[in-house]
């Protein structure tokens, strides 16, 4: 499988705001390392789950893909060419052929705008229509790819006439009219009912099957990730501590931090509550990030190396990465 | 006597468009020391009956039918004077957003002495202690009843919400999706703090969500709501294991199993209806894949299927019928 994006120790740091007295005594000002050394790639038409807690910096690493935040070091690679030294030109056909779902349909859509109006727009603001009759057409075929049947009904609706799904299909047909060859969709169904997830995800699968659509596919939620993706990473506080195939990933995890992670996923006839395995605390701030390897204050079996040396990202198994001092091999 | 008992409660929405029937008919009870769940898709009413079990719902609201007994007394036709003595002491909520439900300009400390302050007439000094053994119980270190909201984490929050709500002893604590924007670790924690709680102090509980999962865990039993209406109730193990209802079993079909087969889990089509104009018959005959004609028309009765078991379809009666 060829890389259609490849990343290579990508950063994101931003500096966070330093309080009136820390400035006054010229203090460093606090750096939130958001992503911090991430690599990977994305083969065409493979769906890549980026999963990790909140903080993890899943979302920055989505974003910085896309230049829509500027990562602070690091190489993005889409098709071979450096994301990072794209002129305005070419940054604009790029973000054509990349696009970005986001989790929440309802503040991702315009409300003032009607259905036709919102998928039109990609293609006004990139001069791609030369006539009426040729937007309706692509703006309904955009509608039909993404399971909203009975287009030209729809077109005239606002955004808060349609359910929830629909909005997120909406949302979906705003990004396909202008034919991407690669998607962020970041957190797409977690505001959605459970009824209607799958519905979603199945469409997503049904694109890339049709289309050749590669995902990059940011959750919270494993059993998802595990259903619909390819392969999986795994994120703690910016880093990848694990990636491999999601079959892998989630029935044989060899990172600590991922084992912990899978032992909880809910399912109604599972009880994960009272197993031994649930970690204490939570994912500490970003601006502190503990020396070594940085799970190490919650990882149940830390060594005293772990608190000093960073564990290297390498190659574990063939196609199975992972992070860790204790892992073998 | 059963702690809560719910009968054919009623609330309707008043809008301009018209009313929403968001929940209608509910009917449940909670002994001491028990858990129920009460699960439902967005918008099935099921926060409708918390809020209406705390007297809370906002002025569009009303009550229009039905008995809400807590330890034997009405709540219904209770006034807000009388509320206002038992909320906190007897019934309390867990509401979803901690963040919106804490005061930000307060320390959290001083928001839960307050509670204690007013609704158990402790000294000042006396409250100050009792939060401090609140926060050891909800597992925060008890030196942090001086920070303020916005310095505790998302976990922490929820924790000190929990520390308010158990802060009089009441009888019986409603969580409205108290863990929905939590991390899976910390939503497991909480979760574990809650059923250790439970056991602790004997309290009743309410668990409204719209996971299944989160009820697997911690509920003895489970109600499930869909547009307004609980569709079946039954001991949690009994519902997930041979869930009499289509829309119960659809549900569960719709969750994935990381210890099944890889496949795409179903969806249910459609959508719920709009409860401004909710459809006859059965509310999720147009949903349903097991429709019969009877109902498109009928409202379908409650079956008894076995002792604690109960569950609103009109396959069933044909069943017990034949």
């Amino acid at each position: 499988m060829t890389a259609l994006v490849d990343v290579d120790q990508l950063e994101v740091h931003f500096t966070a705001r330093a309080g009136l007295l820390r400035s006054m005594f010229g203090r460093e000002t606090p750096v939130v390392r958001a992503v911090d050394g991430v690599s990977f790639t994305l083969g065409k038409g493979e769906i890549l789950c980026l999963a990790g807690e909140s903080g993890s910096g899943k979302t920055t690493t989505g974003k910085a893909i896309l230049r829509l935040v500027e990562p602070t070091a690091g190489k993005v690679y889409y098709a071979g060419e450096d994301v990072r030294a794209y002129n305005r030109s070419k940054l604009r056909s790029f973000r054509q052929e990349a696009q970005i779902i986001f989790q929440d349909p309802y503040e991702s859509l315009n409300p003032r705008q009607t259905v036709f109006n919102i998928v039109a727009e990609p293609l006004e603001v990139n001069n791609l229509c030369h006539s009426l009759a040729e937007k309706e057409e692509r703006v309904a075929r955009a509608l039909i790819d993404a399971g909203l049947h009975n287009p030209q009904e729809l077109f005239l609706r606002y955004p808060h006439e349609l359910s929830g799904g629909q909005r997120q299909r909406l949302a979906i047909a705003g990004s396909l009219v202008l034919d991407p060859k690669f998607i962020v969709a970041d957190e797409p169904v977690s505001m959605l009912d459970l009824s209607i997830r799958a519905g979603i995800l199945k469409l997503m699968v049904d694109l890339r099957d049709q289309k050749g659509i590669s995902y990059l596919f940011i959750t919270h939620d494993l059993s998802l990730a595990w259903l619909v993706s390819d392969r999986i990473a795994i994120m703690y506080l910016g880093k990848i501590v694990e990636l491999g195939s999601a079959d892998t990933v989630i029935k044989d995890p060899l990172h600590p931090y991922t084992r912990a992670l899978v032992s909880v996923i809910p399912a109604p006839r599972r009880k994960v509550i009272t197993r031994q395995s649930l970690l204490k605390g939570e994912t500490p701030d970003p601006v502190n990030v503990p020396p070594g390897c940085r799970f190490h204050p919650r990882c149940p079996v830390a060594l005293p190396r772990c608190r000093e040396e960073v564990p290297p990202y390498r190659e574990v198994r063939p196609g199975h990465f992972a992070a860790c001092h204790l892992i073998n091999g | 006597m059963a702690l809560l008992e719910v009968n054919d409660l009623t609330t309707y929405y008043k809008l301009k468009e018209g009313t929403v029937k968001a929940c209608e008919g509910v009917s449940l009870h909670v002994d001491k020391g028990e858990a129920l769940g009460l699960v439902g898709e967005s918008a099935s009413g099921k926060t409708t009956v918390a809020l209406s079990l705390m007297k809370l719902i906002p002025e569009n609201a009303s009550i229009i039918g039905g008995s809400i007994k807590l330890d034997g007394k009405e709540l219904v036709t209770a006034t807000e004077e009388e509320m206002q003595k038992i909320r906190w002491k007897e019934i309390s909520i867990i509401f979803q957003g901690a963040m919106n439900a804490l005061n930000p300009v307060h320390t959290v400390g001083d928001q839960i002495a307050e509670v204690l302050k007013i609704h158990e007439k402790l000294t000042d000094k006396e409250a100050r202690q009792r939060t401090r053994d609140l926060f050891e119980k909800v597992e925060i270190d008890p030196d942090r009843v001086r920070e303020y909201p916005h310095e505790f984490s998302g976990g922490m929050r929820q924790r000190a919400m929990i520390a308010m709500a158990i802060a009089c002893n009441p009888k019986l604590v409603i969580g409205d999706e108290p863990t929905t924007a939590l991390d899976v670790m910390v939503q497991a924690q909480v979760l574990q703090l809650l059923h250790h709680l439970r056991q602790e102090i004997d309290m009743g509980l309410i668990l409204i969500t719209h996971d299944l999962s989160v009820v697997g865990e911690t509920c003895d039993k489970v109600a499930v709501m869909y547009a307004g209406r609980i569709v079946e109730l039954g001991p949690t193990e009994t519902v997930f294991t041979r869930p009499a209802h289509p829309y119960t079993r659809a549900l569960l079909a719709a969750f994935p199993d990381i210890e099944g087969e890889r496949t795409m889990a179903s969806s249910i089509p459609g959508n719920p209806p709009n409860l401004l104009y909710p459809p006859p018959g059965c509310r999720f005959h147009e949903r349903c894949s097991e429709v019969i004609p009877v109902c498109r028309e009928e409202q379908p009765p409650t079956i008894t299927i076995n002792d604690q078991h109960y569950a609103s379809c009109h396959l069933l009666s044909r069943r017990v019928k034949s």
